[in-house]
């Protein structure tokens, strides 16, 4: 019996030790993850400065309401040809500000080959341009458009 | 990276310091611009104003617009910064540290209006390749510098001089290291006037990284393109410089007038200059309902690109009466002008506020737009602001 309590004592004993030593490890280790992410927790004087970081997005091709998120372009047939081919020197922006018809994208692929390095598109360009037609065509707006858009608000002296 | 983590040793790293990694910046406080301007385009940056943000009499940075061809330069050193002058047509090819041309050289503080030759823009019919400005791309800033003509005649210049080309050390899109994103210039008589300098100050203090630190070649009243940001070198050319956007359809018109639409060859296509007259009306910001017993005191500035503007009116009736604006000279040759007026309103309902300038040569802004051309430039048609009457 003394045996047997013996060894229920050293195992109790054994026990705690871990306890504590499991204890300490997560304690211990917790707080310096913490203070290597805040190295500023124990210096009172300066603030501690926060920068913001842009979330990556899980899925950087995603499409909201028709439109390719991280472009702005047009979910259409084309699209990432377009995406792939269209924005790597310049923002997608100034591709959704224009409106060509099929002769002038081309003419525009054309001067951006002669003079902006842009490569040879292969069979890609009617992909590309087909999609910009359809989605980018002019729109007529005559000698001057009408105001649009006004918001409207009481003017205070 | 996680999201919303925090950047480990994030507090010692340099103040203004932009981790490449994170370069999808807020341009807002990036450039230290106000929330209402619109940005057109990130990659150039192309940011503009609109019409109410243009209030100031001097513009602040705040609300100037940006206009890039190419990649802003990084990790610019003002004291190591040289000018060099060069060309064709220089008597002694020169180069000046930063230090050298404000010790040097006398220092000049002029109001100089820059408008984007491509301002209003997106108003062509057919459209017009391109950034499509509406009517913000138009400051008016305070710029110090030494006069460009006093540098040139340091140097010497040839009788046989022609023009001058701004270099500078922006990079190109592709990043191919032998393009430049724009290197245009203007002919020997614009860049020996009294007010064409390079400028190391803007509104007082250093120029701004994002509109030409350290030193930019400020020539008021011509497309702003000719002012060129971060200039390193000037070439005196005894021909018209043949620079990046100096030729083919860039910053040209058709020598002779065409039909909206029509094609137009590069040999018929002329380099503009002086910027035609033109006006804003800055206060109020569209929109504005008022009470029929008060009257709206309205103000906005005008320009006329090399020119005064003589003459200022408005009309409520789109056109078929004009009336008169008071409207001051300007502070300096080539400084925009400020109008203010005092306006009426017969009956409640929805009103237009159009205003139009006339500069000294009897030209007045046209109501519709300007003769089309194949690149939307020069659109000069009359500004208007809707306003309603309770």
């Amino acid at each position: 019996m003394a045996e047997e309590f013996n060894f229920k004592s050293e195992v109790k004993k054994l026990y705690s030790l871990l306890l504590f030593l499991f204890t300490l490890f997560v304690v211990g280790g917790g707080g310096l993850i913490y203070y290597v992410n805040n190295p500023d927790v124990f210096d009172f004087e300066s603030k501690t400065e926060t920068i913001a970081v842009a979330p990556i997005e899980e899925d950087e091709d995603r499409i909201e309401n028709g439109i390719h998120v991280r472009t702005g372009l047009i979910d259409a047939e084309g699209l990432m040809t377009v995406v792939n081919n269209c924005t790597n020197c310049h923002s997608a922006k100034i591709v959704t500000q224009n409106r060509m018809n099929t002769e002038r994208w081309n003419a525009t692929i054309k001067w951006m080959q002669e003079t902006q390095n842009l490569w040879d598109l292969g069979g890609n360009q009617e992909i590309i341009v087909n999609y910009l037609v359809a989605n980018y065509p002019p729109k007529a707006m005559g000698r001057r458009m009408e105001l649009t858009d006004i918001k409207w608000y009481e003017l205070e002296d | 990276m996680v999201i919303g983590a925090e950047l480990v040793f994030g507090s010692k790293m340099l103040e203004g310091y932009i981790p490449l990694a994170l370069q999808d910046p807020d341009p807002f406080k990036l450039f230290n611009k106000h929330k209402d301007m619109v940005v057109l385009n990130d990659k150039p940056w192309n940011i503009e104003a609109q019409a109410h943000l243009l209030d100031d009499k001097i513009t602040p940075n705040s609300c100037m617009f940006i206009r890039n061809n190419g990649l802003v330069p990084e990790g610019i050193d003002a004291k190591a910064w040289t000018l060099t002058i060069d060309g064709e047509s220089v008597k002694n090819q020169k180069t000046y540290t930063l230090e050298e041309l404000k010790s040097k050289f006398n220092h000049h503080t002029y109001q100089l209006t820059l408008e984007c030759g491509g301002n209003g823009r997106a108003e062509f019919n057919p459209p017009a390749k391109g950034n499509q400005w509406t009517v913000g791309a138009v400051h008016c800033a305070s710029w110090t510098g030494v006069r460009l003509r006093d540098v040139l005649e340091d140097a010497g210049i040839k009788s046989n001089a022609v023009y001058i080309g701004f270099h500078a050390v922006d990079k190109h899109l592709s990043m191919d290291p032998k393009k430049e994103p724009i290197s245009r210039g203007c002919p020997m008589s614009k860049a020996l006037q009294d007010e064409t300098i390079l400028a190391f100050k803007m509104n007082g203090k250093a120029i701004p990284l994002i509109h030409g630190y350290p030193l930019r070649l400020v020539a008021g009243g011509w497309p702003a393109s000719v002012s060129g940001k971060w200039v390193n070198r000037i070439s005196i050319r005894n021909k018209v410089h043949d620079g990046t956007k100096m030729t083919g359809t860039a910053y040209r018109v058709p020598c002779k007038p065409v039909a909206p639409g029509e094609k137009v060859k590069d040999e018929d296509m002329c380099i503009i200059e002086s910027m035609p007259v033109k006006s804003l009306i800055t206060y109020p910001k569209t929109g504005a309902i008022i009470s029929k017993s008060k009257s709206l005191n309205i103000r906005g500035h005008a320009w006329a690109g090399e020119l005064e503007v003589a003459k200022m009116e408005y009309s409520i009736d789109f056109g078929s009466t004009w009336n008169t604006c008071t409207i001051e000279k300007p502070a300096n040759r080539l400084a925009w002008q400020h109008f203010s007026a005092r306006v009426d309103f017969p009956k409640s309902g929805y009103y237009e506020v159009w205003a139009r300038a006339t500069d000294t040569n009897g030209l007045a802004q046209p109501m519709l737009l300007p003769g089309w051309n194949p690149k939307g430039y020069l659109n000069n048609a009359c500004h208007r602001i809707a306003v309603k009457v309770k």
